[in-house]
């Protein structure tokens, strides 16, 4: 039994910004989504199937938004479908409309994730009520900064590399559009030189908060016969979990994310990470994942993550360019985090990167995480079909 | 592609008025031990893991990750979250394991309503900008769906009263209200106290299997021969409330229609929703609908959904039906409907 090629034919987003004041959520989701379906040239009659996801509903204070989205999204009369795995969901968002495809339940699907983070304040939206979590840790950069200490600790990484990956992605914003920090003057200098946060996490190591919306069209192989530009192909595709907290956890470099990617790998048959991908779109939500997440995916060996950022590795230019689009640490719509890295990969290996283009990238894996770095998707995308 | 799915287990907690002893994760672990005996799977032998839940009834963000830790996710599963009703959670299960990813899958769901006030906390899933902001309540728009079928005489209050009577005559142990229990006082008119679900805790869990493995971990599996969902408008003014063609096109795409079903589970959490329910789904007297009780007899928030699967999955298991449909919905005045079709095996 064989499943359905999946292709990516349309990618939309919104430009990220701190407040998107001027439209509804339901504007927001709109945006992206319509410019999804013009970039594949089709209209909401095209769609099968819509499916929704976003990071916890009291960031916004809606309890099931796709409730009041439905509309919005053209979805009535259609199944909608809502995930909510954390940070993570972007990323699951489109696994679970790259499902429908596979599974040939459906022949084209929108999917869309997004986040109005300034309809209230994110951190604490994540901030749970003692007795359940313990005082003073506010916010994500409070739970993860003990883990990047002890990477720095475990690798003796200099703790110069945070600032290396904040300023290349800083850069990498620059180039597009759709980012929403620009920092024209940003120099190195500038980064270090930024307030302490959660030591060893500066300001500028650190993601914005933004309100913004990624869509992408998902369509069986007949669909990309009609589509009007390139398509992404997925290759591979996979989900993981584990526990948040357990006496066996690596909080450095979880199972999770490490059987992920293997899965992913196995699916696109891919032997050799390093050689045989060309770049990454990985969730650094803070300067030294991006390091960490590189010996997680098996970009690198134990302890030798930090020395591909420090060598320039990962910059655009670069052997392995990571984040290009200026990643999370440039644009971060929670729920809208993970698509985007997702999307984004597709728009490499579909040449439609523009500025932030990589010459060349034939293989690109998107990647999320979440919870306390317990929720993993990714999935890896070629812009040839596979078997082909 | 055609690869046949079925229910192989179901488990539910009893489902009570409150559970304040009790964390989300405590009333949900014996449910999942319970589900997984009853094939003699352990979690890592499970392919895809589903659920759903909601984080507006726990109060917090992230809520079910704290439920995953119950599951023993370790070593590491392939897993996902609905943030909806756990019949939505058992869809997303059903197309992984039609895609060949998996051959089994544990779906489960759960809901703590007692905490707060339930009227209040649903209010919150209408349009934020124009109604949310006028706190109108789940009560009260089911009233003016069950006034609007009253006006167009598809209904009137002594039926609904029979609809909560007949409900409540039910020998489910399991169940919250259970045999005589009065009609009241109207809640919101024209509905009763006996026209309203009761407010409740609790949690269900289902084990999907393809193929082949279903026989090998259930007697008579009940095979998914259809399942679909679709979605309406939100606004309660662009809809007929007194008609779900939501649920007439899932119910269509599910194959219901193409022979008689024996026994309907219907998530209408409200009596005058089953009313409505029953036209869409051409429901007959000789379909016997609810013999679980329904919403009506037990709703917990989530699960409730995930139950009606589960309970028209067991009558099969047992053999007291052999083509079943079931329901779930979500969203105000039965916005959202999903429509599974199950059969077991020719006696």
């Amino acid at each position: 039994m064989s499943k359905e090629p999946v292709a990516v034919t349309g990618i939309g987003q919104t430009k990220h910004v701190a407040a998107r004041r001027d439209v509804s959520i339901a504007g927001l989701v709109r945006e992206a989504a319509g410019r999804a379906l013009d970039d594949a040239e089709l209209t909401w009659a095209d769609i099968d199937a819509v499916v929704v996801g976003k990071a916890p509903d009291f960031f916004e204070g809606v309890m099931m938004p796709e409730l009041y989205l439905a509309d919005a999204l053209g979805a009535v009369g259609k199944p909608m479908l809502r995930v909510h795995t954390a940070g993570s969901v972007g990323g699951s968002t489109a696994l679970v409309a790259a499902n429908l495809v596979a599974a040939r339940v459906h022949g084209t699907v929108l999917t869309v994730a997004f986040e109005k983070q300034s309809e209230s304040n994110a951190m604490w939206g994540l901030s749970l009520p003692i007795p359940f979590q313990q005082p003073l840790l506010a916010g994500a950069g409070g739970f993860f900064a003990p883990h990047v200490r002890a990477y720095m600790r475990r690798t003796g990484a200099p703790d110069t590399v945070g600032s290396l990956v904040a300023y290349k992605d800083r850069r990498n914003a620059l180039k597009n559009p759709y980012a929403h920090l620009h920092e024209h003057d940003i120099t190195l200098e500038k980064v270090q030189a930024s307030p302490m946060l959660w030591d060893p996490i500066r300001y500028s190591e650190t993601c914005p908060s933004s309100d913004g919306a990624c869509a992408m069209v998902l369509t069986d192989r007949a669909g990309a016969a009609r589509a009007p530009r390139p398509a992404a192909w997925m290759l591979g595709g996979a989900m993981r979990s584990e526990p948040t907290l357990f006496a066996g956890k690596d909080a450095v470099s979880p199972q999770a994310g490490k059987d992920c990617a293997a899965d992913v790998y196995r699916q696109a048959g891919i032997a050799d990470p390093r050689r045989d991908i060309d770049a990454v779109e990985m969730y650094v939500p803070f300067s030294w994942y991006e390091p960490m997440w590189l010996e997680n995916l098996g970009f690198a060996d134990e302890g030798e993550g930090w020395k591909l950022t420090e060598s320039g590795v990962t910059e655009l230019d670069g052997d392995l360019p990571v984040n290009m689009s200026g990643g999370v640490l440039s644009t971060n719509p929670i729920g809208a985090s993970g698509m985007i890295r997702f999307a984004e990969a597709a728009l490499q290996v579909r040449g439609q990167a523009g500025e932030h283009q990589v010459d060349g990238a034939r293989k690109v894996l998107g990647h999320a995480y979440g919870g306390g770095s317990q929720f993993f998707s990714m999935w890896l995308v070629g812009s040839e079909p596979p078997d082909a | 592609m055609t690869r046949d799915i079925a229910v192989v287990a179901f488990a539910q907690s009893d489902i009570l008025r409150t559970t304040e002893e009790q964390s989300e994760v405590e009333m949900l672990m014996p449910v999942l031990h319970d589900v997984l005996d009853r094939t003699g799977l352990k979690t890592a032998d499970i392919g895809f893991t589903c659920s759903g839940s909601c984080d507006y009834l726990a109060g917090r963000a992230f809520s079910f990750t704290l439920a995953l830790d119950g599951v023993g996710a370790w070593p590491p599963i392939s897993e996902s979250h609905v943030e909806t009703d756990g019949a939505w959670a058992l869809y997303e299960a059903w197309t992984k394991l039609l895609s060949g990813d998996a051959d089994t899958a544990l779906v489960y769901s759960y809901g703590k309503s007692s905490p707060g006030s339930v009227r209040d906390v649903l209010t919150r899933q209408l349009d934020p900008y124009y109604v949310a902001p006028l706190w109108p309540d789940s009560v009260a728009l089911a009233a003016l769906q069950a006034q609007a079928l009253i006006d167009a005489g598809d209904t009137d209050e002594p039926a609904l009263a029979g609809i909560g009577t007949r409900s409540r005559a039910t020998d489910n142990t399991r169940a919250q209200l259970r045999g005589s229990v009065p009609q009241g006082d109207y809640v919101v008119r024209p509905l009763r106290t006996g026209d309203c679900p009761p407010i409740g805790d609790g949690a269900a869990a289902v084990v999907l299997a393809a193929g082949e493995r279903a026989r090998e971990l259930c007697s008579r599996p009940a095979w998914i021969r259809g399942i679909d969902h679709r979605i309406e408008a939100h606004g309660l003014g662009v809809r007929d409330l007194t008609d779900s063609p939501s649920t007439r096109l899932a119910a269509e795409k599910a194959g219901a229609f193409e022979r008689p079903v024996d026994t309907a589970e219907l998530h209408a959490p409200f009596s005058s929703q089953e009313v409505v329910l029953r036209k869409a789904l051409r429901l007959d007297e000789n379909v016997r609908v609810n013999p679980s009780g329904g919403a009506l007899a037990a709703n917990p928030m989530m699960a409730a959904g995930l139950i009606r699967i589960g309970e028209a999955a067991a009558r099969i298991h047992r053999g007291e039906s052999d083509r079943a449909l079931a329901h779930a919905t979500s969203g105000p005045c039965l916005q959202q409907n999903l429509v599974a079709v199950l059969e077991g095996d020719p006696r």
